[in-house]
């Protein structure tokens, strides 16, 4: 059995540039003529890189340059790259909209795809007739769709307007019966494309757990597009980076994260003098961060004691006591708030020297991944409220590698939907008295 | 070296493809296997033309009646007492409906199918399908409006024979049926000639709408072929459209202008036209996103 569900061989895909107008029938006539002598387009050879922020030579461009890559059976593949990278022009071609200027693609099963916001639908049938449409655009039978519809409608959350036309829907409606159409029609690929963002949070997470749940119960293929890292981070097991076009990196999808946002293990910042980009917000600063360090090194374990040194001074005399919150992300830039941690209250010193304060956190339970931490400095704690004297974002930055902190074995296997937080010290106990209950 | 060589074997035959998307594209390569399995979405394409032709009106269905019962009126208040076209002694009531009835199906046909590429881009956007189902779709649904309205026909004609007007159809209602696919071919062809140039070239949507108008005064649809002026008479006779109609008029009316060379004519334009049709829509289908 052949196990690559998808195999993209020299994709490549060119674009014109402008107004198609009165040059077209020019360059036009021109290709034939190239074409009746029996000589290759001309118009193939030249063509920049696509870059939609410099001004380019031609008036071609390639959207998508010698695209190869395989995707296996049951993988969920994140595609990630800048507007304009080339990410939908790919999925476009996958999904046969349009054909690609070169290469081949080859793939084994039904596609269902889900294109951008606003699906295939037909503005003036109802929700019903939509779903049998779409059902029917896929390739299915009626009895096929009737025994799923209930459950489309269902996930989707339409029920109320299934007989109303999908003009009138919300945006968000209409994305969420897109997606519970593709997503239930058992298609052996799924391609969804930066579709989520319309859908409001409750849809996300049930969208993001039935491609979990289509890819790992069902051995399903998924290609999902997002721009949302924590989102992709969760879902997929390896990533593509599109880059111009071209394909900048292939691989495990933090890695692939990392590398398109520029993250690697040498940005990790264990060191630093605080300046005003680290402030967002405007703070009295009666109580200033100067300076934090990490004490570890930059990679550490799940049970490694978090050593924090931080340089701090008193601007307003009157304040006798404060205390340090952390704030830790997952992800550095794409900011999926971790956890907390509180210091306790220490007294101030009566001058306005910078002094330094070692902060220790001993239970962290961070998992396998990549975190920044933001600095509070302040009084007050969970019980009461919390008041800011200085407010400081992505002040240092680790990496979680090793399991355990004296062995220094890797957690390797960490799946990336398995979430954030490694609790480390479960017991088990069995319970003697219930053992006659036969199997 | 022998054992690469040895993988690359063994993976070769099992290497299956449901799909291979490549992009040279042979005009000859039509799957029509494909367009049958959508034949589904077919039968649900036409049930949404026909019902979304009277949604959110009052009259509902009726409208299929009253367009060329009024255009009939109209015919012969304009042409028929004003500007006193001859009918070639037939009832004006019956000559004008036949041809309005063929005219109609026709033009309709060919406007909404020249339209297909345009009106549905959102919707060839996102998903893909044999995009010739929605002309397809288009020449069937007006079938059944052109039923619905023959239906008015039929009821006119017994209305006439019940004043006594002398009318006799003859063997020629047995081409009915052979009309009825020249009529479509020769719409779904030329609709889909027009579409495929309309995705690059915008300006044909324009040119069609006039285009029809004149068409519709280049066939004898107002006036009978024995009246039509001598000096546009070939043009006239070109017209493929001109032996359908002529045809349809002698079969129910016994109008006396039909020839069956020319009718054999139409036969064989149709049939060059629907294939030019299948073969640059095939063509187009593929890439017209690009350039729409």
């Amino acid at each position: 059995m052949n196990d690559i569900a998808i195999k993209f061989e020299n994709i490549s895909k060119q674009y014109r540039l402008g107004q198609i107008g009165t040059g077209t029938l020019s360059h036009d006539l021109n290709r034939w003529w190239f074409k009746i002598r029996g000589k290759e387009d001309p118009y193939l050879k030249i063509g920049d890189t696509n870059n939609r922020a410099s001004r380019g030579e031609s008036d071609y461009v390639w959207a998508l340059r010698n695209i190869n890559f395989e995707v296996k059976t049951g993988e969920v593949l994140g595609i990630i790259g800048k507007n304009g990278a080339g990410k939908s022009t790919l999925l476009k071609i996958l999904s046969k909209i349009t054909k690609p200027t070169t290469g081949i693609i080859k793939a084994q099963g039904r596609i269902a795809s889900l294109l951008e916001v606003g699906t295939g639908f037909h503005p003036e049938m109802t929700g019903r007739e939509n779903i049998f449409m779409n059902g029917a655009i896929m390739g299915m039978s009626k009895v096929e769709i009737n025994r799923k519809f209930e459950e489309i409608v269902d996930f989707a959350g339409v029920e109320r307007y299934v007989e109303t036309p999908v003009k009138r829907y919300s945006s968000g409606m209409t994305v969420r019966l897109g997606f519970a159409i593709a997503a239930h029609l058992e298609p052996e690929i799924l391609v969804v494309d930066e579709v989520l963002a319309v859908g409001d949070a409750e849809f996300q997470k049930k969208a993001i757990g039935k491609m979990q749940e289509v890819s790992h119960n069902h051995g399903r293929t998924v290609l999902f597009v997002s721009h949302n890292m924590g989102a992709v981070r969760n879902l997929c097991n390896n990533g593509i980076v599109l880059q111009d076009g071209s394909v900048s990196f292939f691989g495990e999808i933090n890695d692939a994260v990392e590398n398109y946002l520029g993250e690697s293990r040498d940005y990790l910042v264990g060191k630093t003098i605080i300046q005003s980009k680290h402030r967002r917000y405007h703070c009295e600063k009666e109580v200033e961060l100067l300076a934090a360090e990490l004490l570890n090194e930059a990679e550490i374990a799940t049970d490694e004691p978090l050593k924090l040194k931080l340089t701090l001074k008193v601007n307003n005399l009157k304040k006798r006591e404060v205390r340090v919150k952390g704030m830790i992300n997952a992800n550095a830039n794409t900011g999926n708030r971790v956890g907390c941690f509180f210091s306790e209250n220490f007294d101030l010193p009566e001058n306005t020297k910078p002094f330094d304060i070692i902060v220790t956190v001993n239970n962290h339970n961070l998992a396998k991944g990549i975190y920044s931490i933001d600095f509070n400095i302040g009084i007050g704690n969970p019980t009461t409220a919390f008041t800011d004297f200085d407010l400081l974002y992505n002040v240092l930055s680790f990496e979680v590698v090793f399991d355990d902190y004296k062995s220094k074995k890797l957690i390797s296997k960490w799946a990336p939907f398995w979430g954030n937080s490694y609790y480390k010290q479960v017991e088990i106990e069995m319970l003697k008295n219930n053992m006659n209950i036969t199997v | 070296m022998i054992h690469i060589q040895n993988n690359s074997l063994k993976q070769y035959p099992v290497e299956k493809w449901d799909m291979i998307i490549k992009p040279d594209i042979n005009l000859f390569e039509i799957d029509f296997k494909e367009i049958w399995r959508y034949r589904n979405l077919l039968i649900m394409y036409v049930k949404r033309d026909i019902v979304t032709f009277y949604k959110q009106t009052i009259l509902g269905p009726l409208w299929f009646f009253i367009q060329p019962l009024f255009t009939t009126l109209m015919f012969i208040v304009i042409f028929g007492r004003m500007a006193g076209i001859s009918t070639d002694g037939l009832p004006q009531g019956l000559f004008y409906m036949a041809g309005i009835l063929c005219w109609n199906y026709f033009s309709d046909c060919l406007n909404r199918t020249s339209l297909t590429f345009k009106d549905n881009q959102h919707i060839f956007g996102k998903v893909y399908f044999p995009r010739v189902v929605v002309p397809i779709s288009i020449i069937i649904s007006n079938l059944v409006r052109f039923g619905i309205q023959f239906l008015l026909f039929v009821i006119f004609y017994i209305y006439y024979l019940a004043q006594g007007v002398s009318i006799h159809p003859n063997i020629g209602v047995l081409l009915f049926p052979v009309l009825i696919i020249i009529m479509a071919g020769l719409a779904l062809g030329f609709g889909m000639i027009i579409s495929a140039m309309t995705t690059k070239y915008k300006d044909l949507v324009f040119l069609v709408q006039f285009g029809v108008q004149l068409w519709m005064y280049a066939t004898p649809i107002i006036y009978p072929l024995s009246a039509a002026p001598e000096k546009y008479k070939l043009l006239i006779v070109a017209n493929p459209m001109t032996a359908v109609v002529e045809a349809f008029k002698y079969g129910f009316l016994n109008q006396q202008d039909f020839n069956f060379g020319n009718l054999l004519y139409s036969a064989g334009f149709t049939v060059i036209i629907l294939l030019s049709g299948i073969l640059v829509f095939n063509k187009v289908e593929k890439r017209f996103m690009d350039t729409i």
